[in-house]
């Protein structure tokens, strides 16, 4: 059986049924930040509760990245493979904008204020065959 | 107690594989000590930087060592406009009458990569690609693009006059214009941003002498007064790069905190100004910087760009030695580059790339990530 590891601890709720990425809220001024973090970036609090972010929100910006960055880039691509993949901010609503890849990268599909969902997908596989599993955001049918 | 640039040096940008990054350094800082007319032991003190050619300090080893304080600096982008902030200070403070300014740099071919940790981030932005300062500055004026109405064909027309600027400047990296078909029509590295629209690292070096306002006569026939230099760090809200997630309400960011402030100090407003310098790493930043730092309205860039106002002989001449987008950026050197340029126009000895009409009042102006700004306001 292969194991399935999420990219990095406490970026969403793994393993669940239906995962969610985590933010931080602060209880004094109700920020919220994603990744979680130990303090308000905005008031300098440091009582800050987790929560899980919604699974669904309008893209704010995006861009298609054309070429394969350098390491850190930990795709398992190679040049040869290296497919261009869509960026973008998607706006959580009550949240927080969140920075990741989209699962679409031609430029005709995509355009500011459309409808994602957060969705959650195997990113690479290692040597050892665990897949690392990582958040992606897709256009809403 | 005023600030005055009394000497000036550079070393073209480009590519020179015959000299490291810190000779660069020290070709320039000969030069700039020559322009005023004294010797690397009248200096008081040196402060400098650079991001990948070595500690700036270093430079005692080219130019002798003589015992005076010099710090080196690191602060990205801005690693030039804050050692010349804190040189401005230093002066200012009575502490020191004269000393050196200096950045310089030698960057290898290809975007840079940053490392997440060192700006406070995780392995796993790095990890999925998302640690790219050219998507940034993608996303942000593709907003502002939609927010804005900037057409795709004004941010070519930046990159086109990048080119011819550069083209008059014999200290400029890209000499040759280059058709706006041609620059659109570029291979696309992060829509809506093409080839041409993105400036490249590369190298070269400057230095600045500066000295009390009052003792400049002394050294220098055309002293030209630094009015304000200020920086700036991001405040919570501000759409900024390397950022895993952005605030839902924005504020303004830290450009258009430090050129308020910049025009506060100098007691000038936008349209005293007759010639600037403004951060065009990529073409969309030179006309969303147009609005930030208080030239005109948001949106007004379409009309100003397509009319040629941004062009040497236009009302609001900008990036006249082709900026970073001719010139490249070798980040420690890239901020005083900007500087040098502005005093070479108030002095009058532009040459091929003079602004006409005499021009009095300078504005400078870059950005950097992780999200912080230095302005200048400089007067003859």
């Amino acid at each position: 059986m292969t194991n399935r590891l999420p990219i990095a601890e406490g970026l969403f709720t793994w393993p669940a049924q239906q995962p969610a990425l985590l933010a931080s809220r602060c209880r004094a001024c109700g920020i919220a930040s994603f990744p979680v973090a130990q303090s308000c970036m905005a008031c300098s609090g440091q009582d800050v509760e987790v929560e899980e972010l919604p699974g669904r929100g309008t893209l704010w910006t995006w861009t298609i990245q054309q070429f394969m960055p350098k390491s850190p880039y930990n795709s398992g691509e190679t040049p040869e493979t290296f497919r261009p993949y869509g960026v973008g901010y998607l706006e959580l609503p009550g949240g927080v904008r969140v920075e990741g890849r989209l699962t679409e990268n031609d430029p005709a599909k995509l355009h500011v204020g459309m409808e994602m969902e957060v969705v959650f997908d195997t990113w690479r596989t290692e040597p050892n065959g665990d897949e690392i599993v990582s958040f992606f955001f897709k256009p809403v049918a | 107690m005023d600030v005055a640039i009394i000497g000036i040096g550079i070393h073209p940008f480009g590519r020179t594989p015959a000299r490291s990054g810190l000779q660069q350094g020290a070709y320039a800082a000969r030069l700039a000590l020559k322009d005023a007319g004294v010797e690397w032991r009248d200096m008081e003190f040196a402060f400098g930087g650079s991001i990948s050619a070595g500690n700036a300090d270093a430079l005692g080893n080219e130019l002798g060592l003589t015992g005076i304080p010099f710090i080196n600096v690191a602060n990205g982008c801005a690693t030039g406009g804050s050692s010349l902030m804190t040189a401005y200070n230093t002066i200012r403070s009575g502490a020191h009458d004269i000393g050196l300014v200096s950045g310089f740099d030698k960057h290898d071919r290809g975007a840079f990569n940053a490392d997440p940790a060192a700006m406070g981030l995780e392995q796993w932005y790095g990890e999925l690609g998302l640690m790219m300062t050219t998507q940034f500055f993608a996303m942000k004026i593709q907003r502002y693009m939609h927010d804005y109405g900037i057409s795709e064909n004004t941010l070519a027309r930046v990159a086109e006059k990048a080119f011819i600027n550069g083209s008059l400047n014999p200290n400029a990296w890209r000499r040759a214009p280059v058709p706006v078909e041609e620059i659109a029509g570029s291979m696309m590295v992060s829509n809506p941003l093409t080839k041409y629209m993105f400036c490249s690292p590369s190298e070269g070096g400057v230095a600045l002498v500066l000295c009390r306002a009052d003792k400049a006569k002394n050294y220098c026939a055309k002293p030209v007064y630094l009015k304000s230099a200020v920086l700036k760090s991001r405040r919570y809200g501000s759409f900024e790069v390397f950022a895993p997630s952005q605030a839902l309400q924005q504020v303004d960011g830290p450009t258009v905190d430090a050129s308020r402030a910049a025009f506060e100090m100098a007691g000038v407003g936008p349209g005293d100004i007759d010639v600037m310098q403004l951060q065009d790493t990529e073409s969309g930043a030179e006309v969303m910087h147009m609005a930030e730092n208080g030239f005109c309205e948001h949106g007004e860039q379409e009309q100003l760009i397509q009319s040629g106002a941004t062009h040497i002989g236009g009302s609001m001449p900008i990036n006249t030695d082709g900026g970073c987008l001719a010139n490249g950026e070798p980040i420690g050197a890239s901020g005083l580059r900007q500087v040098y340029e502005n005093v070479l126009q108030l002095r009058g000895d532009a040459g091929e790339h003079q602004v006409p009409g005499n021009p009095r009042l300078g504005y400078t102006h870059v950005y950097g990530a992780p999200g912080i700004s230095a302005v200048t306001i400089l007067q003859r």
